[in-house]
């Protein structure tokens, strides 16, 4: 309840004006606008380009059927599908085991005052920004011609291990290390020993941010074709991978030749693979936000 | 402390005793198998280093260092093959400082955006676009550099001389379309590491947003975005289906964008295609060229964790 007498401005009030908001001001602001804008409007003129020059060979033929040089109409990209399935299935498989237990170890057991595990936290952090071209060197040097594996789809998928590991460790070491330090000292004053602990409390505390990083370096893996080309991933490939030491190819690599091509089917073909391997990524990308969203806790 | 250590202290019978009741072997191989997960990670650093070392020294037995370094020539697996690897810098060079005038404004000026003008719902609508753009495979970055970017280029090129198909100047844009989130969400990061108290001891003063943002958040947050735009500048220089794609496989020594050049990493992804015997110089040369590039980058690395490592000791 206010007073009429106060609502009523007295005659004499002093009163604060404001200057307006200078020009230079609402310059500013739209500049910096105007920068987020044009990585929006970038992205939209990607996807709409894709899409528009894909949508005549967006349908079952590209799923169904190979890579053709002769007949690009017919041609499709089944070897370049299941090739990637394949590659990713085995890079998870090595990728995440090493990155979560490296990620444990720092965080849970590592003595940070120690110079080694100082030295393994800024290799891992150095090898996060190491170009991935320079994997592929790896990859062909040691795991395809000194190992003797060859170009197959398990020195591909070791080489991508490499490549993404940092990443799986460093999202893990901030999931570990959002658990609360009183879980852990909860259960092991019940008696727990350290790594019943880090089984029962820490780690299935820790699976949602973990689940979450580990989809975001896969979806880098999916769309990385820099180092898969040193390992021989170019040739036209017209048959699906049977095992780990068959010859293979990945989506973005036959993005890749086709684009190399000159007629103008290729480049049809290569929007709609393009619109595949986006879709896919999208769908990864969307699973890793709802996965932060719906289970990460406040404690 | 050792269990022998434990026994000495308390009396043996005396109430207070507590003993192990079992070895802790699960406890004990757990920490060895982490520790040799942990190992996998300097193994292929180690692997790297082994990787290029020895074909880079079998390659300067054959080909002089002078000349690798200085030579203005580069067609190595030509007869007879030239070895100055200054082009294939030149190139970098000059699609880099391309990428770099696009993502260091845009990056940083979205992550001053983000950090100090930007609402809830606003953070929440483009925080997840930056996100979708980081994500994008940049063979799709190549593609749509070579064959929407350069055509619309040549079409509307004020000039007399419009940029060849191949050119430094759409694969330079495009990536720097690429490396924005990279700089834009490192930047805000440290941003978001000023205390709040500055900020406000700026507004209490009578400072506009403006001034807090670029006269007391920016420098605050300086060494932040210092290792931000480093570590944009080794993205840029490490990327290559980009290059590889949309500014051509010709070794070319110039500064003109317009043309069409061959980066160092696109140099390695064109010779690692061609399925080179082992051993021949031809193949070695991936290795030289690679080591340059591992070298380069490396040192930009370290330079950028030194700075994040500064801001965050500052602020913490």
């Amino acid at each position: 309840m206010i007073p009429t007498a106060v609502t009523s401005d007295p005659p004499e009030a002093p009163r604060l004006k404001g200057r307006g908001t200078p020009l230079r001001e609402q310059f500013f602001r739209l500049s910096l606008w105007a920068s987020l804008a044009i990585g929006v409007v970038f992205l939209a003129g990607l996807l709409t380009y894709v899409v528009i020059e894909g949508w005549p060979r967006l349908n079952s033929k590209l799923w169904t059927n190979f890579p053709d040089i002769i007949d690009p109409s017919n041609a499709g990209a089944q070897s370049a599908i299941t090739g990637t399935i394949w590659v990713i299935s085995f890079t998870a498989l090595y990728c995440l085991p090493t990155g979560v237990l490296t990620a444990i170890y720092l965080e849970e057991y590592a003595d940070r005052d120690r110079w080694w595990n100082r030295a393994v936290e800024i290799n891992i952090q150095n090898l996060a920004a190491v170009p991935s071209i320079v994997y592929g060197i790896l990859g062909l040097g040691v795991i395809s011609r000194g190992l003797g594996f060859g170009q197959t789809v398990l020195t591909a998928a070791l080489t991508l291990s490499l490549l993404v590991l940092p990443i799986v460790i460093i999202s893990s070491r901030e999931a570990i290390r959002a658990v609360p330090q009183s879980i852990r000292q909860a259960s092991l004053s019940l008696g727990a020993t350290q790594w019943q602990t880090i089984w029962r409390q820490v780690l299935p505390a820790a699976v949602p941010g973990m689940a979450t990083g580990s989809i975001l370096a896969l979806s880098r893996a999916i769309g990385e074709a820099a180092p898969l080309l040193l390992l021989g991933g170019l040739t036209f490939i017209t048959f699906n991978p049977t095992g780990v030491h068959s010859q293979f190819t990945v989506l973005p690599i036959q993005i890749f030749n086709w684009i190399s091509q000159s007629r103008a089917e290729f480049t049809a073909l290569a929007s709609a693979a393009i619109v595949v391997l986006l879709v896919i990524l999208l769908v990864m990308n969307s699973l890793a936000i709802w996965l932060r969203n719906h289970f990460t806790r406040r404690w | 402390m050792t269990p022998r250590a434990v026994r000495r202290r308390a009396a043996p019978g005396s109430p207070g005793f507590l003993k192990r009741s079992q070895p802790r072997w699960t406890e004990r191989s757990v920490k060895v198998l982490l520790v040799a997960a942990a190992l996998v990670s300097v193994l292929t650093t180690v692997g790297i280093v082994v990787a290029l070392i020895p074909p880079v020294v079998e390659f300067f037995g054959k080909v002089d260092f002078g000349e690798f370094i200085t030579g203005t020539d580069w067609s190595p697996l030509f007869e007879p093959p030239h070895f100055g690897v200054l082009p294939l810098v030149t190139a970098t060079l000059v699609v880099t400082v391309i990428a770099l005038f696009v993502a260091v404004p845009l990056g940083l000026g979205a992550a001053v955006y983000l950090s100090e003008y930007a609402g809830h719902r606003v953070r929440g609508i483009f925080k997840p676009v930056l996100e979708v753009l980081a994500g994008i495979p940049t063979v799709v970055y190549g593609f749509f550099a070579l064959k929407a970017i350069t055509p619309a280029l040549q079409r509307f090129w004020p000039g007399d001389d419009p940029p060849e198909v191949f050119n430094a100047l759409s694969a330079g844009f495009v990536m720097g379309i690429m490396i924005i989130p990279t700089i834009a969400s490192l930047a805000e990061d440290s941003m978001a590491a000023v205390p709040r108290s500055l900020r406000d001891g700026a507004y209490a003063l009578g400072s506009s947003r403006m001034q807090v943002s670029t006269r007391v958040v920016f420098p605050a947050a300086l060494s932040g975005i210092v290792a931000a735009v480093v570590l944009g500048v080794s993205r840029a220089i490490g990327e290559t289906m980009i290059v590889a794609i949309a500014a051509g496989g010709r070794p070319n020594l110039t500064f003109n964008p317009l043309e069409g050049m061959q980066t160092m990493t696109a140099f390695i992804a064109a010779a690692g295609i061609g399925d080179l015997p082992t051993g021949s110089t031809g193949y070695q040369t991936i290795f030289a060229v690679g080591l340059l590039l591992f070298a380069i980058t490396l040192v930009m690395n370290l330079i950028s964790i030194r700075l994040v490592r500064r801001y965050r000791e500052v602020y913490e």
